[in-house]
């Protein structure tokens, strides 16, 4: 049974945190996934590291970076996973760009995902259409949700579709950015945050992009299901380490 | 078979639009208009006008009697360095820059590897009096030191690159998402036929002039309009596409792409991109691109800062998979000779981009009948340090 759906159901906002694999150091993925699990995190995003993260600004990009020169790579990651669910149960979701996973081929890589206990995908460079002719069928053969992106320009239209096609959470691109870049929400999030909650979609949205301590939390949380902290949570791994989620969760989440 | 773009954006399996959500609504506004407004007219006639007029078009054919004799063939050269800024690259920045216009956009952003696309988009920004914000690796920054001066003599602002290799693909990297950021004022006008779709097919529909004037150029030649091979340097493919364009579907003419193996195709150092690359995403397109086993994109390597590109466009892609064009590695130093060569044969120093095509006459043999069309795709002042570097003059 899919994670995701049963933790939206939970009566309270989300709080999900993105990290890279194989940064700060190569061998601390599965103890940044517990502590973040221990910390109160609701969900996590694994970051398969890219060379050319387009949709990412400088700190991301950064960590991606160091995180190949680590030597990070996707079977590498699988086979630090491979025990994770003994010690994890909240939904885990990979994210990456697509090149990395056609290489490693599509159908492979999602049925490694299921047998590690993998939940869902974000795939920013795989576009809906595509998904939708060609690799919806293998996601569902391995039980596994697609989580799509949506921006302040996308049209009703396209919301609608891409609501139709979702079976998990829609992930809310909070302003016209790349990851990073922006630093709190002004007039034109809200409303645009007002906007589509007042769609009604039958996906809950999970709000990304530009969330980096409690006051723009508490802001997304008011209009959507959940928030999606990155480069605010890979700046704290910089600086302090794997050593001290706990207290960068608390911040959040106070 | 079709050589062409399919109405979905595809050349046979390659093409498409692999681009994050947050650039679908731009990339979709030009999808929808680029056929529209290049049907136009009045769009037609200002395009004509300027490549005549500013550009200096048509660009001769011209009969290099001299290398005929040599390699005992008919070699036409197609001069497209005597073109303002020196490159055929300027073709599809009028062309992009008339587009930007038409779609209202005021602010213009684009990539440069060496800097001559750099130049061409300062050059047509400052014709047009917009805004203009060129990207550029902070590595080739230092290596190009005359083009970044062009470019702001020109008006343009050159924002460093400073992710990943720091280099061209990464200066492309930096202008997606410059888009990103600026979603509605913003035309990004690439340089090439890569990109997502309807990138390739737009810059190869304004490099097609390139072999439209072919044909007519050689019927007062030749008296017909098809050559029996088009010869063309490919880095990201707009020199080969637009000098193809007319040619694609008609097989009689055969065509020839020239690589760059940089120390040698299996020398780690190469920019060979058919022989070397695998399927797989570059900047929204699905090509042959050189990567990792594990799909990590991989710096090339070539003496000649134009064909450095770790991709090639996916209409080249679909004409290496088919079999449509020969494709031939030419290195560092058979490059640089063939371009010396010309120089003291016909008296043109060319770029070194086009000195690797002009290498496939030691490498292949054509018949003393055979009319063989070579687009001389830039001139050399650009790139004199490299020769002086190289023959030690």
């Amino acid at each position: 049974m899919n994670r995701i759906p049963t933790k939206l159901k939970e009566n309270k906002k989300l709080l999900s945190i993105y990290f890279t694999a194989g940064y700060p150091s190569i061998d601390n993925t599965t103890t940044i996934i517990q502590n973040l699990e221990k910390s109160g995190v609701d969900m996590i995003e694994i970051g398969l590291p890219f060379s050319d993260p387009l949709a990412d600004g400088p700190t991301i990009q950064a960590s991606s970076t160091q995180a190949l020169k680590n030597g990070m790579t996707t079977e590498l990651l699988f086979n630090q996973l491979k025990d994770i669910r003994k010690t994890v149960s909240i939904p885990l979701i990979i994210m990456g760009y697509f090149n990395p996973m056609l290489q490693y081929g599509v159908e492979a890589f999602c049925k490694k995902c299921q047998e590690i206990g993998i939940d869902g995908l974000i795939i920013p460079d795989l576009p809906v259409d595509v998904y939708n002719e060609e690799y919806k069928a293998i996601f569902e053969k391995y039980g596994l949700i697609n989580v799509f992106l949506i921006t302040p320009q996308t049209s009703v239209e396209r919301i609608n579709f891409i609501d139709s096609i979702s079976n998990g959470f829609i992930y809310m691109v909070s302003s016209a950015s790349v990851t990073g870049s922006s630093s709190g929400f002004g007039e034109e999030q809200t409303k645009y945050f007002k906007r589509i909650a007042n769609m009604k979609l039958n996906n809950p949205q999970i709000i990304g992009f530009g969330i980096s301590n409690n006051e723009t939390f508490s802001q997304a949380t008011t209009h959507a299901k959940g928030a999606i902290i990155g480069s605010a949570f890979i700046k704290h791994l910089t600086n302090k380490g794997v050593s001290e989620i706990n207290s960068f969760v608390k911040s959040i989440l106070n | 078979m079709n050589y062409n773009i399919n109405e979905k954006g595809y050349y046979g399996e390659f093409g498409g639009a692999y681009i994050p959500e947050m650039l679908y609504p731009n990339v979709e506004e030009l999808r929808q208009n680029y056929l529209k407004v290049m049907a136009e007219p009045e769009f037609q006639k200002e395009f004509n006008q300027l490549l005549k007029d500013y550009v200096g078009r048509p660009s001769p054919l011209y009969f290099a009697k001299r290398l005929s004799k040599k390699y005992n063939t008919k070699i036409y050269l197609k001069r497209e360095d005597l073109n303002h800024t020196g490159a055929h690259k300027i073709n599809n920045t009028i062309g992009q820059i008339l587009m930007a216009k038409r779609l209202g956009k005021h602010r213009i952003i684009a990539e440069t590897g060496a800097g001559q696309h750099g130049v061409a988009t300062a050059t047509v920004c400052a014709l047009m009096g917009l805004e203009c914000i060129v990207y550029m690796g902070e590595i080739d920054i230092a290596r190009q030191a005359p083009n970044v001066a062009r470019m702001k003599m020109l008006g343009a602002s050159v924002i460093p690159a400073l992710s990943g290799s720091r280099t061209l693909k990464d200066a492309t990297n930096e202008a997606i998402r410059d888009w990103i950021n600026n979603p509605v004022d913003t035309h990004y006008i690439i340089g090439s036929v890569v990109g997502p779709h309807p990138y390739p097919d737009m810059v190869a529909r304004f490099q097609a002039v390139v072999s439209e004037e072919i044909q007519w150029q050689l019927q007062e030649h030749e008296g017909k309009t098809k050559p029996d091979y088009v010869v063309a340097c490919v880095g990201g493919g707009s020199n080969a596409a637009g000098a193809y364009y007319h040619f694609l579907e008609d097989t009689e003419v055969k065509l020839i792409a020239v690589e760059a193996a940089g120390l040698g195709v299996d020398s780690g150092e190469s920019a060979a991109t058919s022989v070397l690359g695998k399927e797989g995403i570059i900047h929204g397109s699905k090509t042959l691109l050189m990567q990792t086993n594990d799909g990590q994109i991989t710096e090339p390597y070539s003496i000649s800062a134009g064909l450095d590109y770790p991709g090639v466009g996916p209409m080249h892609a679909h004409l290496y998979k088919t079999g449509r064009a020969e494709f031939i590695a030419i290195t560092d130093d058979q490059a640089m000779q063939a371009g010396l060569e010309l120089c003291k044969l016909e008296g043109i120093i060319p770029a070194i981009e086009s000195s690797h095509a002009l290498a496939v006459f030691k490498q292949k043999k054509f018949q003393p009948e055979d009319v063989v069309v070579l687009s001389l795709s830039g001139r050399g002042d650009k790139d004199l340090q490299n020769y002086i570097d190289y023959f030690k003059f």
